[in-house]
């Protein structure tokens, strides 16, 4: 019998909050973290998107200005998300060479490269800063958690674009129940709202134009939907063997049941229009948990409000759930969060694993004209009661490379009622 | 040109900015890396600013025997004159 993995710990800087209670709770209310930036760049360039979902609290009023200066942006997001899952966790005195980290990013150190490249250019050779290369590494992120914490049993960076935070969940799972770990801190980061991402998105015709409405743009699933919201931000999770956090009486949030990893090798940037890898995913995650399509109630879908990537993700769910998928309520997150790319998947977990806890599901907005080819019980409005007895919900997240995640969360008891 | 003093103070700025350290603390007999726990990324950061502010070249090589903030004042005092 494979060791269970609990949850133990959530942190998390996001758009819609700087967090965990705070993002809950806009989760639940359904808020846009999208907005019309003010960045003299974006005029400067002539940036085609004038909006994106920017975090609510900037890591400089949580850090401090000396440790901020060492880190990229989507470091200092991993650092403060990181921190929030530990102290929430309740660990203090263990066995940090027992204790790993797994902290995805889709693009890494983007600001620090692109700025350096800027100070070479006006400035010179010397003037490059001695700390450019370990601010830009994609490991940044892993690395400073690992020293933040004290980490020694590995420090792991998935890199699988958008599917990259949920990666993070599959490679800690694996970490724990292959005895390699007893506690893994999970996660994702990303800090990718400067110009270049900008304008190489837009290229490619990825993100939304809607400049007159930037709360409105992001909108998974209905039929106007035009591209994704870009945002950042970080999510972290403390994932602990179940003995571990039993013994020490932990408060446990449920149970990472199952993850899985597929590749469609079909295409480059599109979603196989089958959703064949999905399938597979969806499919293999349950069998992972040990779990049947019946036992889902809930899935925080992938959803980023592309014209071409929601109805593969639908094909994919139908195809793995059958008929049961009718009984599954559905959450597009992004609609409010935009999408973090590298760090989504880890604040969807995140999200997904409150909605077992609490047993709600958080609103999608923007949702007026459901595409009729994607016909999903979503949750809008207001939020949706979960059933009662064991449940379990999924969290997708599918990445450009046709990388596929999905992880499956199972509650540990009742539903606890928030504070 | 600088005056000793207006180095010194302009170096516990450099400092302050990159590491925290009050810059009271930066004293000209104090080591960069025993006393003020400066390490060597640091060190080339607190360099290549005091370069620009003090308009002078601060060659690596010469960095190793800039062992206290006073060798560093008296250097780039020496450079400016």
């Amino acid at each position: 019998m494979a060791r269970k993995v609990v949850i133990t710990g959530l942190g998390a800087t996001t758009p819609i909050g700087g967090d965990v209670p705070t993002m809950w709770n806009n989760a639940l209310k359904g808020v846009s973290g999208a907005h019309t930036l003010t960045d003299e760049w974006v005029e400067k360039y002539d940036i085609p998107v004038h909006f994106a979902a920017r975090v609510t609290t900037p890591a400089s009023e949580v850090l401090s200005r000396v440790e901020a200066k060492r880190m990229d942006p989507s470091t200092q997001f991993a650092v403060v998300a990181a921190r929030e899952a530990w102290k929430d966790s309740g660990l203090e005195d263990i066995d940090h060479d027992r204790l790993a980290v797994a902290f995805a990013t889709g693009i890494g150190g983007v600001w620090t490269l692109l700025d350096a490249w800027d100070t070479l250019r006006e400035k010179g050779p010397r003037r490059v800063l001695p700390m450019t290369v370990p601010m830009l590494m994609p490991n940044g992120p892993a690395a400073a958690v690992s020293l933040d914490l004290g980490a020694r049993a590995g420090a792991h960076t998935p890199v699988s674009a958008c599917a990259s935070g949920t990666e993070a969940m599959h490679i800690a799972l694996e970490l724990i129940r292959s005895g390699k770990a007893d506690v893994v801190v999970a996660g994702g980061a990303e800090a990718a709202i400067h110009p270049l991402p900008m304008a190489a998105f837009a290229a490619m015709q990825a993100l939304s134009k809607r400049n007159d409405n930037p709360e409105g743009a992001s909108r998974p699933y209905d039929i106007s939907r035009d591209g994704f919201v870009m945002g950042e931000g970080a999510g972290a999770l403390v994932l602990e063997a179940e003995e571990h956090a039993l013994a020490r009486g932990a408060r446990i949030y449920g149970e990472l049941a199952g993850t899985s990893v597929t590749a469609d090798a079909y295409h480059i940037t599109a979603p196989d229009p089958e959703g064949l890898g999905a399938t597979r995913a969806l499919k293999a995650a349950l069998f992972d948990a040990r779990a049947l399509a019946e036992d889902v109630v809930h899935v925080n879908a992938h959803a980023t409000s592309t014209p071409v990537g929601d109805r593969p993700e639908y094909t994919a769910l139908r195809a793995a759930l059958g008929d049961h998928l009718d009984k599954v309520c559905v959450s597009a997150t992004k609609s409010q969060t935009g999408h973090l790319l590298g760090a989504s998947g880890a604040v969807e977990s995140v999200l997904t694993v409150l909605a077992v806890y609490h047993r709600l599901a958080p609103v999608t907005i923007n949702l007026e004209n459901q595409d009729p080819d994607i016909p999903l019980d979503v949750v809008t409005g207001t939020p949706r009661e979960l059933p009662e007895g064991q449940i379990m919900a999924l969290n997708n997240s599918f990445g450009f490379g046709g990388h596929n995640a999905v992880v499956a969360i199972r509650s540990t008891g009742p539903k606890v009622e928030m504070s | 040109m600088a005056s000793n003093e207006e180095i010194l103070a302009g170096l516990a700025e450099i400092v302050n900015e990159e590491t925290g350290l009050a810059p009271e603390a930066v004293e000209l007999d104090k080591s960069f890396t025993d006393d003020l726990d400066i390490d060597s990324i640091s060190m080339m950061t607190i360099v290549v600013n005091a370069e620009e502010k003090f308009d002078v070249k601060i060659p690596d090589e010469e960095v190793k025997n800039l062992k206290t903030v006073g060798d560093a004042v008296s250097f780039i005092a020496a450079a400016q004159a």
